[in-house]
Parts: structure tokens; C-alpha cells; sequence
């Protein structure tokens, strides 16, 4: 039997975009075991419930990431509007829709530069960056921020957004589509990218549901699973399939990801065709009182918000449950029986938020 | 999404958990909720887009069995619960002993 030895990798790694730790138990070169450990950047988020006030509370919901800040707002908002019984205007749901839809372009886009630089290849992963830049400059015409937006609240949406201004999107997001069809070749094509991701990682079917997984990491193993199905905001209306993957391997979780930019872009284009014009927001009168989880499908996966309210302008509870959170134990799984040098890239491939995990 | 609450006792956690399981539910959070002189704790398990959620109320100073028996996931949920309120998991598969969150005081939502 070889000689076993333990090897703590991370918070701080140059391949690590976000502080986790993991001891990695090896057997000469392969890894035997891998116990995480999380918890250098936890900020209490929650906790500040006893400080602000429920419409308060979606500032703070938006500030969890810089990466998938939207979808907070959006999820704690719809399970504060589920308790009060409103209704959200049409239009200001087919936004909320759209600027989702952007999130996971953008997201996807900062993940796959990240994951070219992690393999080498840095015109590749500024290529991706330039194309994220599009994404982020629509958000900034459109709701005036490029990382906080601070354009959800409970009823609806602080700002519309102009015909005119939808236009152009639509343009402009057809432009990227070219774009990304070209970047995206080196992802699936290049022999020395499929080296490093093909068969690397393989989570099956089966491990994944039993573990938990979300998002694309879940669906790359062959689950169809998008919580997007479930109609919430403008979904209901729109015409889309969960994108998946049959390999469970990191290369599937890759191609997944990538089609799933083009499948959003799609989604864009048939909400700016369909959004109908109207209210964006409607008035908030009284206090919740209840409770209601609310799940909703951000980029990196199923995200869960717990609200309980009390009656008063404090809630008594915000709980939110973050994608990686939930892939955690699949990333253990993992990485069970992969080379040491493997480890940085399916630590990628599960597109690691911790700053989103920790809260 | 179902919200409906399935109130359960404390001791029937493993049963309802095995049942679940075998239904083909997975995991999706457990968290905790600090009420007056204890805990109530909410389990969420999926099957494909449907949600079944188990309500538990909890005494300050009573222990709860861990899932992880059944659930090897569970840890995760179940050590943070531990780190940040308190509440007393017996018997985790792997058990941070307050280590998982590198909070400067202890169990600061309890």
C-alpha cells in the first residue's frame, strides 16, 4: 500500500478565484479523499434582519455576490411578494426575465475565461472577458450598475427600460451570439482542451440527484432538471428546453454551460419580442406576514430563499441556499480518484461562488 | 413551489428522512430559525420540480440526529446549523465541531 500523505490546497491558490480549503488526501499522485472546509469570508447576512426592514432587506440580498446579485434580489423579492399576496406587473416580470437571462450570460462568460486561464490559455480568456463586457454595459444602460443594480424591490422594478433601448439589446445581442459561436470552438474542438476535460471528473446520474447538485454541474450528469420549468417571473411564456449533458464529465459541464449562453440569448430575444407594455410596479400596503420558500435557477444553479415574517416591517428570518453550497459534496465526490493536477480544474467546474455560499 | 410545512417530532427525523429517500427525494437545505426557547428547523427534499418541506421544533437544549446516514450530503447543512445557532447534531459523518464557519463569536444567530 503507498504511503498516504495530506495536502491542503487553498484558500489562497493562483487557479482559485474565491477562498475555499481543501485537505487532499493523496495516494502518491492521486487523491484519495478530499474534506472542504469553508467559512474565511462569512459576513452574516442573514443576521440582518434585526437591522433592516423588509424592503430594506433586498439591498442586502443583492449584496450576498457580485456575480449572480440579480437573482438575489429577485428570489428574496418573489418570496416576500408570495407572503403578501402581490401580483407583479407583466412588464416588470418579462424585465426581471431578461436581466436574469443576462446575468447568466455574463456569469457563464467570466466562468469560461476563468477556466481557459486555468488551463493556459489567456487570449482565450480575455476573448471571454471582452464578450462579458457587452452583457455588463447593457446592464449598466439599463439599470445604471454593472455589479450591484439596485433595481428590484417587492412589487416590482425600480426602472424600465425603454422600447428603443429593448432594440437595440436585441441587436446587440445577436452580435454576441456571432461572437461566442467563434470563441466557443476552442472550448469544444481544441485537442489539448478536450485532454484536460474529457473524462475528467465523471459524476453520474445517480451521484449527482443523491448529492444534491444544481445547475449545470447536475444537468451535465444527464438531469434535466431547471427550476426555470416551474414558470416563475416570464418563464411560463417562453418556449426552452433544459440544456443537458450525458457525460458527467468536465467537459460536459463545459458544453453545457456554453449552450446554455446561446439558449439565454434566445430566451432574450423571445421576451423582447413578447414583453407588452404597462405598470412596472404595483403598491406595497401593509406588513408580511408568513412564511415561503421561493426557488429560482440563478447562473451557477438552483438557489433556495427562505423568508418567515412576523407581522412587522423586521422579518424574523432570511435564509438563502446557494447553488455551490449544494455542490459542495458532489465536488468531494469528485474529485475521489483524480490526479493532483486535475484538482484546480474540477474545482472550476463547478463554477465555485463562496463569497455566494458563505453569505 | 409548495410551501406547505409537514410538522414532524424531533425523534421521527431519520423515519420521515428514510421515507423520503426511498421515494426517490434528494436533499435540497436544511435550515434553522431561532424562535423563544429553541429552534425550528426546515428540511427541504426535491424530486424533480416537486418539494416536500418538514417542519421541526426543537427545545434549546435537545439534541437531533443527524441524516447523514442517509443523506451524506447533509453535513454541510448540518454543521452550519451547529455553527451559527447552536443547535445540537448528534452523530454527523463529518462533524467540523464548530469549525466549519471562522466566526469571531460563537453561534452568532442563536
Amino acid at each position: 500500500m503507498s504511503t498516504r500523505s495530506v495536502i491542503p490546497f487553498g484558500p489562497q491558490h493562483p487557479v482559485l478565484p474565491e477562498p475555499i480549503h481543501l485537505d487532499l488526501v493523496m495516494e502518491d499522485e492521486k487523491v484519495v479523499e478530499a474534506i472542504p472546509s469553508i467559512g474565511f469570508i462569512h459576513r452574516g447576512l442573514e443576521k440582518l434582519v434585526d437591522k433592516k426592514d423588509f424592503n430594506e432587506m433586498v439591498y442586502v440580498a443583492e449584496r450576498i455576490c457580485g456575480i449572480c446579485s440579480l437573482g438575489h434580489g429577485l428570489g428574496y423579492s418573489e418570496c416576500v411578494e408570495h407572503i403578501m399576496d402581490i401580483e407583479v406587473p407583466d412588464r416588470a416580470r418579462y424585465l426581471r426575465t431578461i436581466w436574469s437571462e443576462l446575468s447568466r450570460v455574463h456569469s457563464h462568460l467570466l466562468w469560461l475565461g476563468l477556466l481557459a486561464d486555468a488551463f493556459g490559455f489567456e487570449s482565450l480568456y480575455m476573448d471571454c472577458w471582452r464578450l462579458r463586457e457587452e452583457a455588463l454595459d447593457m446592464f449598466e444602460q439599463s439599470t445604471g450598475g454593472r455589479v450591484i443594480f439596485s433595481v428590484m424591490k417587492i412589487g416590482g422594478i425600480r426602472r424600465d427600460v425603454p422600447d428603443e433601448m429593448l432594440k437595440d439589446f436585441y441587436q446587440r445581442i445577436n452580435r454576441m451570439e456571432e461572437d461566442l459561436k467563434v470563441i466557443s470552438k476552442p472550448f469544444l474542438e481544441d485537442m489539448a482542451v478536450q485532454t484536460r476535460l474529457r473524462g475528467v471528473g465523471i459524476l453520474t446520474a445517480e451521484q449527482a440527484d443523491a448529492l444534491g447538485c444544481a445547475g449545470p454541474f447536475l444537468r451535465a450528469s444527464g438531469i434535466a432538471r431547471d427550476i426555470r420549468s416551474t414558470g416563475y417571473c416570464a418563464y411560463g411564456d417562453i418556449d426552452f428546453e433544459p440544456i443537458v449533458s450525458n457525460d458527467g464529465d468536465s467537459y460536459a459541464r463545459t458544453e453545457c454551460r456554453i449552450k446554455e449562453i446561446f439558449q439565454a440569448f434566445d430566451i432574450i430575444r423571445q421576451c423582447i419580442d413578447k414583453i407588452p407594455s404597462g405598470d412596472i410596479d404595483v403598491p406595497v400596503k401593509g406588513m408580511p406576514n408568513g412564511e415561503y420558500m421561493m426557488r429560482i435557477e440563478q447562473p451557477r444553479g438552483e438557489a433556495l430563499y427562505y423568508v418567515k415574517a412576523n407581522g412587522t416591517k423586521f422579518i424574523d428570518r432570511m435564509r438563502v441556499r446557494t447553488p455551490t453550497f449544494a455542490n459542495l459534496a458532489g465536488l468531494v465526490e469528485t474529485l475521489k480518484g483524480c490526479d493532483l493536477a486535475d484538482v484546480p480544474i474540477l474545482v472550476l467546474t463547478i463554477d465555485p461562488c463562496i463569497s455566494c455560499t458563505e453569505r | 413551489m409548495n410551501t406547505e410545512f409537514i410538522n414532524i417530532d424531533p425523534h421521527n427525523v431519520i423515519d420521515e428522512s428514510q421515507k423520503l429517500k426511498f421515494n426517490g427525494y434528494h436533499l435540497m437545505q436544511q435550515c434553522a430559525t431561532r424562535i423563544p426557547d429553541g429552534y425550528e428547523l426546515i428540511y427541504s427534499f426535491g424530486k424533480d420540480l416537486e418539494v416536500k418541506q418538514l417542519k421541526i421544533t426543537l427545545p434549546e437544549e435537545q439534541e437531533i440526529s443527524s441524516i447523514t446516514s442517509i443523506y451524506p450530503c447533509a453535513f454541510i447543512y448540518e454543521n452550519e446549523m451547529h455553527d451559527l445557532f447552536g443547535v445540537k447534531v448528534k452523530m454527523i459523518n463529518i462533524d467540523f465541531e464548530g469549525k466549519l464557519y471562522r466566526t469571531a463569536i460563537e453561534t452568532p444567530f442563536k
